[in-house]
């Protein structure tokens, strides 16, 4: 299990890496710490802040390599494995990290012996797929315009973007996406976890999560589309 | 746009960098013509304005609370590895 890799070294440019997130880096750390403590001293409130936090996300996650019915029991495993190796966490990843690993370890094995192990990486095909419909734009001999809008996309309508219906829409949108897409989009966007915790968790390069990213958000924004057109700008 | 020293973007060519853009992995050159690009592109700026509208909507579909039997399993569970 790659626990160890400090997320830091992996957040590209070298000026986002200012002394303000380090050191909100190694107050979390120390929270992670603090928690860990609390829960092996038997403190009820610490675990279940937890539970509150990430059961859900591990769910949801744990549907990604077993069937459906498994998850919820898979992810039960998974927080006993958390608990017996609660002594072992000495912070060198965020505890959310370290949770999420064990997840995925649980729910790798139950796959396997189900016959659904798919390692994450291999989720994903690598066939290109282009971030808007390639009709959108003019030919590349275009005298002009090569490559360029053929008729720009329609700004969308405050009013829809804020309906229940809308938000169905991206619910059914970010369901249907391809497995490893749709955990790296949930994450990301719906869960707001750093993509370095994303890479750690899932042990997927920040290159190839930020592809799955790339390629989610794009299909979610094509699905939108056609309700939520039709704004004034 | 076509007359500047370096290439302008092709709007096919920006879609594809507005993750990179958001993520702020584009190297400083590539950050310059792409904001180079919008500026003066109604159609990218307004596909990249979509792109955060996807992402401020996703938020929303963050779920509430447990489902106090999930919770009490978990408690259950909780007290039975304390009892060890």
């Amino acid at each position: 299990m790659a626990m160890d890799s400090a997320p830091v070294e992996s957040t590209a440019p070298g000026e986002r890496q200012s002394s303000e997130t380090l050191g909100s880096l190694a107050r979390g750390r120390i929270e992670d710490l603090r928690v860990a403590a609390a829960i092996q001293a038997g403190d009820e409130k610490a675990f279940l802040g937890l539970v509150e936090r990430h059961h859900k996300a591990m769910v949801r996650l744990a549907g990604a390599y077993v069937p459906p019915g498994a998850a919820e029991e898979v992810t039960q495993e998974a927080w006993i494995g958390v608990l017996k190796g609660l002594h072992k966490f000495e912070g060198r990843s965020s505890l959310k990290a370290w949770i999420f690993r064990i997840l995925i370890n649980c729910a790798q094995f139950r796959g396997s012996r189900e016959a659904r192990a798919i390692p994450f990486s291999a989720l994903e095909g690598d066939s290109p797929e282009a971030a808007v419909a390639k009709e959108r734009f003019l030919d590349a001999d275009h005298p002009r315009w090569p490559g360029h809008w053929a008729s720009y996309p329609a700004p969308w309508s405050e009013d829809r973007l804020l309906s229940k219906e809308t938000l169905a829409v991206i619910a059914k949108a970010m369901d249907g996406l391809p497995q490893a897409q749709r955990e790296v989009m949930r994450l990301r966007d719906v869960e707001e976890w750093t993509s370095a915790e994303v890479c750690e968790a899932l042990e997927i390069s920040e290159a190839n999560q930020r592809v799955l990213l790339h390629r989610a958000r794009a299909k979610v924004r094509q699905a939108l589309e056609p309700y939520v057109s039709g704004g004034t700008r | 746009m076509t007359n500047g020293s370096t290439p302008d973007l092709a709007c096919k060519e920006v879609v594809e960098l507005v993750t990179e853009y958001l993520e702020q992995t584009l190297s400083h050159n590539e950050r310059t013509r792409f904001e180079q690009h919008l500026a003066i592109c109604g159609g990218c700026k307004e596909y990249l304005r979509e792109i955060r509208s996807t992402i401020d909507l996703s938020r929303k579909l963050s779920q509430g609370a447990l489902a106090p039997n999930v919770r009490d399993e978990l408690l259950t569970l909780f007290r039975k590895w304390k009892a060890g």
